[in-house]
């Protein structure tokens, strides 16, 4: 059995692939698959010290493509398994086609994004050009600002995943968080076992296949006859998946005295305009609000905890009142509309009788810093357009390119 | 609009008959299949998993048997199964198989459980290579089984690199410039045993008793096992479905399928040895698929001489095995028909003491 590490609440500073790895101790998966990508590399590096000095009992499946990692796990999964892994970007890619699979199956696996932009051209640094390729294969998505948020998020997502009934992805910034070190209040291990619980296969799936004398089949064709009620079945899931993400996080602020929501609304109740934002830069955004309410500007900040299944509710109710809002969208969809975010948030207000001015913007790609000069510009730019000062072609922009 | 109801949003499927949940079935795979007449996939399934007991976890990648067998809400498999895509059952039952010796090894479970795989060549061949190769160099405790129809028959019969040098399938036609397929075939076999891992074999549903003796061999032997079965396909190989067997049978009997097999890439049995072969003719002659290379001199050749050459290397594989087992005091024989656990014991100390301490 794993040795006790933590005793004792305490804080450490360590970077976001650090935190992970500890998370992933204290979880004591019984399988975790991995393969090397920059910038998750490293966090499997230290999982696999722990491993090397018998401080977990996971079995370390080192498979030879990021394609069987999630292959391994969702194996993993279906046999009875608590099982996760970790990726980047091309990786993502690559695993790509067992996404689906593990949600429409509704497999409770989790795993580790830590966010890069993807080719071409290569770049190793931070956008959410992956994770927006995932927001449509039916995993549940939660984006994270800083290392303690990161750690915090995957001891909550084991729960998450195993209550939905859904697989999970845990969103940390490459090298903005993955690299960068913060201080990290740790739980004890025992308190971060109790919370998730003992792993049993009999129990972790509702359809072990190590259970012999119950055989089941995963992965049967589904006809016209058939397929559309599966999909169904897993619509409702996905729906129905937002109650138990709110009702974890409840039962870990209640354990981490944090104070977790599925949305992170900030100075919202008396503004006129606002930022909407995911990951690290919601605090570089509550920065420029600050400084706008400074000069009597009334601007607030809407940070996007949970992306899938997306909180239309809760966003539509913290938004509604205001003037004008501007979606940060770290990717670019090239679609010739706009990024996933700025539709998300277009698609959820569009049904209230009055809703906000929408413009939206791309910004830090492949890694591009993100200051509070730019947000103080998306600001401007956002209140010109409203009060008619400039005007707009587009919905879309480039907030920080050369031109 | 009624209301609607809920599904129970898992897919898995209730069994063909219901009532009958009781090991032993008649065959792991229950009657009721979609498979063509005269498929020699069904033999192949239920020799081997009659073998290896209920206490199994089995799967496939996407092929003919995976999309016979399971069609919702419907399937044929008796046993615990599972198909996730075309190129990964390899990946997808080695994390099955962790998952199993983590509750192994932490007392959760007792039961003896093995891992079995039993997929197509183009599945094994060419799109799950990679998965193979991996799952065999990690030597995961499982059993691959492929069944080898030398063509993607579920999607109407292209070339994989399994298909031999002739043959026509839809993207290797027979034409005035270009007559089928003008590669010979990967020996997958080969490039297994030189994996070295524990077990690899090569064998033929014709000859059950050797096919389910390997099987046998391959549940007492602990790490990876591949196991390349030759398998008839009415529909491409346009065999009558009758003959099915009749043309596994000549297989084998004209040298173009030998039946082997080799321990950790280091000792290698033949165990079936025409004492006349039969002319390749007879075989390339019941498959309206490849028979137009019988009046094509040129690609004939090509074809012995594969045929040949591959099997002059294997007798002499055999024979070089011969002298190690005699150099070891044992015989071939003997060391093929010991435990896996006797082997350990007995060879593999001698096989270090001859090769590199003398
Ligand atoms: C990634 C991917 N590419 C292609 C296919 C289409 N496909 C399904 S089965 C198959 C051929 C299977 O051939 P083989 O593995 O030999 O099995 P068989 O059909 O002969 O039983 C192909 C090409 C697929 N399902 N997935
Ligand atoms: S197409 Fe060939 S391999 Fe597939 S079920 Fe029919 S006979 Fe069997
Ligand atoms: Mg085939």
């Amino acid at each position: 059995m794993a040795v006790e590490l933590i005793k004792e609440r305490k804080a450490v500073a360590m970077t976001g692939n650090q935190a992970i790895a500890e998370a992933m101790r204290q979880i004591n998966y019984d399988v975790v698959a991995a393969y090397p990508i920059s910038p998750q590399t490293e966090l499997m590096g230290f999982f696999a010290e722990y491993l090397a000095n018998g401080l977990v009992d996971t079995e370390f499946v080192t498979v030879e493509s990021e394609h069987s990692a999630m292959s391994a796990v969702i194996g993993a999964a279906a046999a009875g398994a608590r099982a996760m892994t970790a990726t980047a970007a091309q990786g993502l890619l690559y695993m790509y086609e067992n996404l689906p699979i593990a949600s429409n199956w509704r497999l409770p696996i989790t795993m580790v994004l830590v966010n890069r932009a993807l080719s071409a051209p290569l770049n190793i640094h931070c956008d959410h050009g992956d994770a927006m390729t995932a927001r449509d294969s039916g995993w549940i998505q939660l984006f994270t600002e800083n290392s303690q948020e990161a750690y915090h998020s995957l001891i909550a997502a084991v729960k998450i995943a195993e209550k939905a009934l859904l697989p999970a992805i845990v969103n940390m910034e490459g090298y903005i968080v993955s690299h960068t070190i913060g201080n990290v209040n740790l739980l004890t291990d025992a308190e971060v076992r109790e919370f998730i619980g003992e792993s049993d296969w009999r129990t972790n799936v509702p359809h072990p296949l190590l259970d012999t004398d119950n055989p089941v089949t995963y992965g049967a064709t589904a006809l016209p006859d058939y397929y559309t009620e599966l999909k169904y079945a897993q619509h409702v899931a996905t729906f129905e998946a937002k109650k138990y993400v709110k009702e974890v996080l409840e039962e870990f602020n209640q354990l981490a005295g944090t104070d977790y929501k599925i949305i992170e609304p900030y100075k919202l109740e008396d503004a006129d305009f606002a930022i909407v934002v995911m990951g690290s830069s919601a605090g570089v955004a509550r920065t420029a609000a600050d400084q706008l309410r400074e000069q009597g500007i009334k601007a607030g900040v809407l940070k996007i905890r949970l992306f899938r299944p997306f909180p239309y509710e809760e966003v539509a109710e913290a938004l509604k009142h205001l003037k004008a809002v501007a979606v940060l969208d770290r990717h670019d969809s090239a679609n010739g509309l706009a990024s996933p975010l700025f539709q998300d948030i277009a698609t959820t207000l569009y049904h209230l009788p009055e809703r906000p001015m929408l413009h939206d913007f791309i910004y830090g790609l492949g890694g591009r810093e993100v200051t509070v000069e730019d947000m103080l510009r998306a600001f401007n730019r956002l209140i010109n357009l409203y009060t008619g000062r400039e005007t707009r072609d587009r919905y879309v922009e480039y907030l920080q390119v050369r031109e | 609009m009624a209301k609607r109801k809920k599904f129970v949003n898992i897919p898995v499927l209730t069994h063909l008959a219901e009532e009958s949940h009781e090991w032993p079935y008649e065959n792991p795979l229950a009657p009721g299949h979609r498979m063509c007449p005269g498929c020699s996939i069904p033999p192949i399934v239920n020799m081997a998993l009659l073998e290896y007991g209920k206490d199994v976890v089995t799967g496939s990648n996407t092929g003919c048997l995976e999309v016979t067998t399971g069609v919702f809400p419907y399937t044929a498999w008796t046993v615990p199964w599972i198909h996730v895509a075309f190129e990964n059952n390899a990946a997808v039952l080695s994390g099955a198989e962790a998952a199993y010796r983590a509750f192994k090894k932490k007392g959760k479970i007792d039961k003896e459980i093995h891992f079995v795989s039993i997929s197509g060549d183009g599945g094994t061949y060419d799109i799950g290579f990679q998965a193979l190769s991996g799952a065999a160099e990690r030597n995961h405790n499982m059993l691959y089984i492929c069944y080898n129809n030398e063509g993607y028959q579920n999607t109407g019969y292209q070339r994989s690199s399994a298909t031999p040098i002739g043959a026509f399938t839809k993207t290797t036609p027979v034409g005035s410039k270009i007559v089928g397929k003008e590669e010979k075939r990967k020996d997958l076999t080969l490039i297994m045993a030189a994996h070295e891992i524990p077990y690899t074999a090569q064998a033929n549903p014709f000859n059950y008793k050797d096919f389910t003796r390997k099987i046998r061999k391959s549940k007492d032997v602990k790490g990876f096992k591949f196991i390349n079965v030759l398998q008839s396909c009415t529909l491409s190989w346009r065999t009558k479905p009758e003959d099915a067997f009749r043309v596994l049978k000549l297989a084998t009997e004209s040298l173009y399928w030998p039946l082997y097999e080799v321990i950790e890439g280091k000792f290698w049995r033949i165990n079936v040895k025409p004492s006349k072969p039969k002319p390749i003719e007879d075989y390339i002659a019941m498959q309206p698929r490849w028979r137009h290379v019988l009046k094509m001199p040129e690609i004939l050749d090509k074809i012995k001489e594969e045929i040949y050459t591959k099997w002059d290397f294997l007798l002499r594989m055999e024979k070089l095995s011969k002298e190690l087992a005699e150099d070891l005091g044992f015989t071939l024989d003997e060391i093929f028909e010991m435990s896996w656990d006797e082997y350990q014991e007995k060879v593999k100390p001698k096989l270090k003491e001859k090769t590199y301490l003398s």
